[in-house]
């Protein structure tokens, strides 16, 4: 299935303004399995009619893993050269498909000069259900199926973000269930802090694997993710148990998705 | 006249030790660098009076809110009651408040004595759950003894005030009924006086334990109070102001580095001038004076609890990361510069520093910024920041940072992205063929 997505530059040329930006992020760009849910996204997008463009090869990162890093040169050179991206084609509103992209351009820019209304997609997502543009019709049904919902730390602690994501699961009718460590007592992936490009320091156990735990005692068969770093590492840790068949790790978005039918 | 004496020299040289050791600990904490902590002071109220003083983020594990809250409220009430033993001390005079309160005074003394069984209850607890259940939380590489002994000491020395303040009430009771000198009624003692039975019957023996106990009460208070500044217990203090000056941002807003933002500006823009502001300071952290003053508060509020460790996803999985060991090496060294100081005079250096001679490189990387011990924290200590200004100064300073992480770097330098793909490929994702 073939979908508009515009970028700036084409809209732009036309003269055109989107509502909103949607600001993919590396993941989302260039990782295969979060690519999906950025296609996804753009679905949903295209589906409610919002008018939206993507910056496209014009994007860059964020400098999030470089300032968790201690990088704080790299992310300014990078957080500057975004502004002045978004300021020249005059953006005011963005949604992110990622939880950090997502802190670090809607706090952490202002103090650079960058001043946006920022998302994220779980955000979009309760917004559209809450305006009855979004359903949970016409598509794959969840009812009756276990989901339990993964609080990214940067979503969750990191910008007070709970409910957002579980509303869209509270519409699929599904059995929603908690895991032991969940919204601010959440357990971290193991990716953040820019520990997602390096290999974990010695320890007894990975982690995701440490995570798995709790995953498995909700007897959860679908795990809903909001990040695409918690993603890699959930599957990993799915990966890593042999549940493959059992458990599926899928984003807000992709549910939204396949709920619709879209 | 001579007890009353005796009585105004400990009290003065009490208060006069306290201030003086106080005011080295505020000494030291001020080393640190500057950090504006002036804005929004109705929130900032609301937040001391919300975390310190309501006790809220104590509430995620019951059992300990409620039995901290039990110490906690002791504490603060049962001063009342030291005041009028102050009082009574310095003039001489016995129970000065039971005429002018009456029959509301038997009612305090009654509350108070309530208060002390419930506070015994709560050590006694408190003890088990660290000797004898030996929960994990209170145990971990940076609990050494100093650490375990110091928070034992503070729970009996609870118990044995506690114990003195009723033994003193129950002889004080009895003398009362014997209508012995100056011992007037003063109420019906509800608690102490089921210890009447195993005090001796004479007046002179009862004088001598009343006595001794009203000595030992108030001479272990003013000892207690010299204990704190040396003590993870300095928390009852400095809990206060350090929830006051708590950072007020979401957690996951990281500072931004004013004297970066010049230097890159320099460099985006040539003809950028940017701010001198005095000698150029160290980008991140390598010692304790490199960080700010709220940060050394932190460290010197920490009473140890291990919540912050507890939830730590590092620390969980056998990682040698140990938030609550970030905060006791803070303090542990911020106490070691302040003592050079005072030693040495004020530019002595030991060629010790914070990062290498007590917080590992390995402890450092370990972190996922997950906040999880920022918000475990029930009075608002952020370990997380320091953490982020030794990786600052070891990224910046020395180029320091594992192998993979700089390749990290150079990709987001390079290619915009923290992997190796080209920037031409980035919106490679959109193409329909690709999709499933």
């Amino acid at each position: 299935m073939s979908q508009n997505i515009p970028t700036m530059a084409e809209m732009a040329a036309e003269g055109k303004q989107p509502e909103i930006l949607f600001w993919v992020g590396c993941a989302g760009s260039f990782d295969e399995r979060a690519q999906r849910i950025t296609r996804d996204i753009c679905k949903i997008l295209n589906h409610v009619g919002i008018s939206f463009a993507v910056l496209g090869t014009e994007e860059s990162c964020t400098g999030d893993p470089a300032k968790r890093a201690g990088n704080e040169f790299l992310f300014q050179m990078q957080a500057m050269a975004n502004i002045q991206v978004l300021d020249a084609y005059e953006i005011k509103k963005i949604v992110t498909g990622c939880p950090h992209c997502f802190n670090t351009i809607k706090n952490e820019y202002p103090g650079l000069g960058g001043n946006y209304e920022v998302i994220h997609h779980s955000q979009l997502i309760q917004q559209l259900i809450d305006e009855g543009k979004l359903t949970a019709e016409g598509g794959e049904s969840f009812k009756g199926k276990k989901i339990t919902y993964h609080d990214p730390c940067y979503l969750g602690r990191g910008n007070n973000v709970y409910e957002a994501p579980r509303k869209a699961l509270e519409i699929l009718d599904a059995d929603l269930v908690e895991m032991k460590r969940c919204k601010s007592n959440g357990l971290c992936c193991g990716a953040g802090g820019a520990q997602m490009f390096k290999e974990p320091e010695k320890g007894n156990k990975d982690i995701n694997v440490e995570r798995m735990a709790d995953i498995l005692e909700s007897k959860a068969t679908v795990v809903a993710a909001a990040c695409p770093f918690c993603m890699t590492m959930l599957r990993d840790g799915v990966k890593h148990e042999n549940k493959e068949q059992e458990i599926q790790v899928l984003d807000i978005a992709e549910i939204t998705v396949r709920a619709n039918g879209l | 006249m001579i007890a009353q004496i005796l009585f105004i020299i400990i009290l003065a040289a009490a208060i006069y030790l306290f201030s003086k050791n106080v005011g080295k600990i505020r000494r030291n904490i001020l080393l640190g660098r500057p950090a504006d902590r002036s804005d929004n002071p109705a929130l900032r109220w609301k937040t001391m009076a919300k975390i310190a003083l309501g006790q809220t983020k104590m509430v995620k594990r019951p059992l300990a809110a409620v039995m901290h809250f039990f110490i906690y409220v002791g504490f603060i009430i049962i001063n009342l009651e030291v005041m009028e033993i102050m009082i009574d001390g310095i003039f001489g005079s016995h129970r000065i408040f039971s005429k002018p309160l009456g029959g509301l005074y038997d009612l305090l003394i009654g509350g108070f004595e309530f208060l002390a069984i419930l506070v015994l209850t709560a050590c006694v607890v408190f003890l088990c759950r660290r000797n004898i259940v030996r929960l994990k939380r209170f145990s971990g590489t940076e609990m050494t003894e100093w650490p375990k002994s110091d928070a034992n000491y503070i729970l009996i020395i609870e118990i044995l005030l506690m114990t003195a303040f009723l033994t003193m009430n129950a002889a004080d009771h009895k003398l009362q009924l014997l209508n012995f000198g100056h011992y007037i009624k003063a109420g019906s003692f509800p608690v102490s006086s089921l210890l009447s039975p195993l005090l001796p019957d004479s007046a002179a023996g009862l004088e001598l334990i009343e006595r001794g106990c009203w000595w030992f009460h108030i001479i272990g208070i003013l000892a207690f109070l010299n204990y704190l500044p040396y003590s993870k217990h300095f928390h009852i203090l400095l809990a206060f102001p350090n929830t006051y000056y708590s950072n007020l941002h979401l957690k996951g807003e990281f500072t931004n580095m004013a004297s970066v933002t010049g230097e890159v500006k320099a460099m985006l823009d040539p003809s950028f001038v940017p701010e001198t502001t005095g000698e150029p300071q160290r980008f991140g952290a390598k010692d304790v004076t490199d960080l700010t003053w709220k940060n050394l508060m932190e460290a010197y509020t920490c009473t140890e609890c291990g919540r912050c460790t507890s939830v730590c996803p590092a620390n969980i999985t056998g990682k040698l990361l140990s938030p609550r060991k970030i905060m006791m090496d803070t303090r542990d060294r911020i106490t070691e510069v302040g003592n050079n100081i005072d030693k040495h005079g004020k530019d002595y250096t030991d060629n010790k520093a914070l990062l290498d001679n007590y917080i590992t490189r390995e402890e450092l990387w370990a972190c996922t910024t997950c906040n999880a011990c920022v918000e475990a924290c029930p009075v608002n200590i952020n370990p997380l920041e320091i953490i982020t200004e030794l990786r600052r100064y070891a990224v910046m300073e020395e180029s320091q940072a594992p192998a993979s992480i700089n390749n990290m770097f150079g990709n987001v330098e390079n290619n915009g992205a923290p992997w190796k793909y080209s920037a031409a490929d980035r919106f490679n994702w959109a193409d329909a063929d690709i999709d499933k």
